[in-house]
């Protein structure tokens, strides 16, 4: 096996397992940038799949055809912002421990999601979707040679609309009024305030966004890779993405890069034993490797990581 | 002032219930159930009867002891969401100890569970040295060391302790918590002597935080690092060591699993739950002993009348992990619940 076909097996795994964790990593800058801890990712993702599910399901019950999986993901993301919306009620304006509230999201969603389950389709799971987002090659790119093999080939599309979204999350933070006032509000929350910015406002959009992205991501987890929601389909991809938005270091492009590179991990993992040089690295270093990074990451091994200073303090009003 | 702030402690988690309750009753009106034949089945299911009781019991046992080791760290002011991670490194010891080492009972049992103990403490201590030398949240690293866990202790088993069926081999009777005598007083419910072990760790808990120099520095630390550092409290230590003791309390919830109600360990495919229950017992509880006791009572109860509630109210069992959820938001919330009384009791003035 020569060394352009194990990156032929692993690089379009790596982007395919990828593209929920960008999603939602994105979703976890929007929040954490504007001052807000959301451990509840994890919750919002898994109710992203369980609505992407249903919302296929009944998009091909209906005759929407190859349609569906988008018109899932447009659901799944208001969905997915309805959600977050109790978090940022109780993290922003209650002032409750936004750490707390995020634990209390999770398993909201994960009840939530399997009693309905339950209670619409009468089984543990959801059908399995005919309609899943199908791999394509793109056009002209497909044909640059070793790259185009390796990047442009038999991939989902959705793959590449998470990259896409990850440069457009960077020039809104980076670029735009708006993108400033979430960074103000989530580094010095009351030096924002004198300015005249609005920062219960602004932290509401945050989180809201944070809530879109990762009913997004699950629900292209769904399409995807998995095909049905079960009690087992989001178990720590939620968490992964936090991970990786920590090793990004709470930067857009960041968070894209150690997605990919978790995602990467987890292909390396399925498809390792078929390699000849990784076969022997036993499969548990491969499936651990994303979390002790983040460990060394946060320890300053890797890099320094720096939270955004006022993030996990409420802000109120008037107070020192 | 302070018999305000008592009536406070207790109004929070009673109100908290109570709503909880209420939405989840509305979650069920609105679902096509019928939402007090469902908590009349739930209730019946909690303490309708000796195997009832019995079941519950033992639901409370790891849930006492995961609720000890979130709340102890709180008290330092300290975040143990590892709960989980190092439940599982407990369980995996107690269960090493239990199958592989010979000895009368009297010893194998005390041996075991300190096996689980030190294994959690160990595994706890790790967030607890990264966040006093390098100042890494604990939260993050703790939900790292979770996943860590997990698929290390799968691994292990599968590679140095596999039984057939994904499991370990079962502990030595010597080394077993199961008690013949608990289960036939409560009609053959799977109860076990873990109970008695989560107690004395809860009144350890008290001891340790209200009547030793030690638990005054970790409290001092948990009110206010800078003022404890500035009183010759070594904050770094302290944090270390609460992180370790909480472990510890998580290790030994581990082995109530391995001990008592599997007897072995399973390749996990997820999370127990457990040790994420374990926030919700802590937080309704308010971080005492006492109160965690009572409210794993009321957790593990519910858990257990959800089966009951399904067979016949025909009410998934997830209901109940979306009113727990529902109670966590409320004590979370207790801001509006404090600011509501002092309006009140100020008759209406600001």
């Amino acid at each position: 096996m020569s060394f352009m076909d194990i990156l032929a097996l692993i690089v379009p795994a790596a982007i395919v397992s990828a593209a929920p964790l960008i999603f939602t990593a994105l979703g976890g800058v929007f929040s954490e940038r504007s001052g807000v801890v959301n451990i509840g990712l994890e919750g919002l993702m898994l109710f992203g799949a369980f609505t992407g599910a249903v919302t296929i399901y009944y998009g091909e019950q209906l005759g929407l055809g190859g349609a569906s999986p988008w018109v899932s993901f447009l659901v799944a993301m208001i969905v997915g912002a309805m959600l977050a919306s109790i978090h940022a009620l109780a993290s922003i304006t209650l002032k409750a421990d936004q750490v707390v509230s995020g634990v209390a999201l999770n398993f909201l969603a994960a009840g939530l999601a399997i009693f309905l389950t339950k209670k619409i389709f009468n089984a543990g799971q959801t059908p399995v979707i005919s309609q899943r987002i199908s791999k394509s090659d793109i056009p002209f790119l497909s044909d640059i040679p070793l790259l185009g093999k390796l990047f442009f080939s038999n991939a989902y599309l959705t793959s590449y609309v998470a990259v896409f979204v990850a440069v457009i999350v960077w020039y809104v933070l980076y670029k735009t009024p708006f993108g400033l006032r979430l960074r103000s509000v989530g580094e010095h929350p009351m030096a924002a305030d004198t300015m005249g910015i609005n920062v219960p406002k602004i932290r509401y959009i945050g989180v809201l966004l944070s809530g879109a992205l990762a009913g997004l991501g699950g629900a292209v987890y769904v399409a995807s890779i998995s095909g049905n929601f079960t009690h087992s389909t989001i178990t720590g991809q939620g968490f992964m993405a936090l991970a990786a938005m920590i090793f990004g270091k709470w930067h857009p492009l960041g968070a894209l890069g150690a997605a990919l590179f978790f995602g990467l991990a987890q292909a390396i993992s399925i498809s390792g034993s078929h390699i000849p040089f990784l076969q022997d690295i036993p499969k548990v270093f491969l499936l651990i490797a994303p979390y002790v990074l983040t460990i060394l990451a946060l320890a300053g091994l890797v890099g320094r990581a720096d939270a955004p200073k006022a993030l996990g303090t409420p802000y109120e009003k008037g107070k020192r | 002032m302070q018999n305000k702030n008592n009536k406070m402690k207790l109004l929070v988690p009673l109100v908290s219930v109570f709503f909880g309750l209420l939405i989840g009753g509305i979650i069920m009106l609105v679902s096509g159930y019928r939402p007090i034949e469902a908590y009349a089945a739930l209730f019946e299911g909690m303490v309708g009867g000796p195997y009832y009781i019995g079941e519950t019991v033992r639901q409370m046992s790891p849930l006492i002891l995961s609720g000890l080791a979130v709340a102890f760290a709180f008290r330092t002011g300290l975040f143990n969401i590892g709960v989980e991670g190092q439940l599982l490194v407990g369980w995996l010891a107690a269960v090493y100890v239990g199958v592989f080492v010979d000895a009368p009972a009297i010893v194998h049992i005390p041996l075991a569970i300190l096996a689980a103990g030190v294994a959690g403490a160990l595994w706890g201590a790790v967030p607890g040295i990264l966040k006093a030398r390098f100042k890494v949240h604990e939260v993050i690293t703790t939900i790292m060391m979770n996943y860590i866990a997990l698929y290390s202790t799968n691994e292990i088993i599968r590679n140095y302790m596999l039984a057939p069926g994904e499991r370990t081999e079962n502990v030595k009777e010597t080394a077993s918590l199961a008690s013949p005598f608990l289960q036939s007083i409560t009609e053959y419910s799977t109860l076990h002597y873990g109970i008695i072990v989560a107690l004395i760790a809860a009144v350890i808990m008290w001891f340790l935080l209200w009547r030793t120099t030690m638990g005054y520095e970790l409290r001092a630390v948990g009110f206010n690092q800078h003022a404890s550092q500035y009183a010759g409290i070594n904050v770094s230590k302290n944090i270390v060591l609460s992180m370790a003791i909480s472990g510890a309390f998580a290790g030994i919830a581990g082995s109530m699993e391995g001990l008592g109600t599997y007897q072995y360990m399973t390749i996990n495919a997820a999370f127990t739950g457990v040790g994420f229950d374990g926030i919700a017992v802590a937080l309704l509880g308010a971080n005492s002993a006492i109160g965690v006791v009572l409210a794993a009572a009321l957790f593990g109860g519910l858990k257990i009348g959800a089966l009951n509630m399904q067979s016949i109210a025909g009410v998934p069992t997830e209901l109940v992990g979306v009113v727990i959820a529902l109670i966590i938001f409320f004590v979370a919330c207790s801001y509006i619940v404090h600011w509501l009384m002092n309006r009140v009791s100020k008759g209406g003035k600001i």
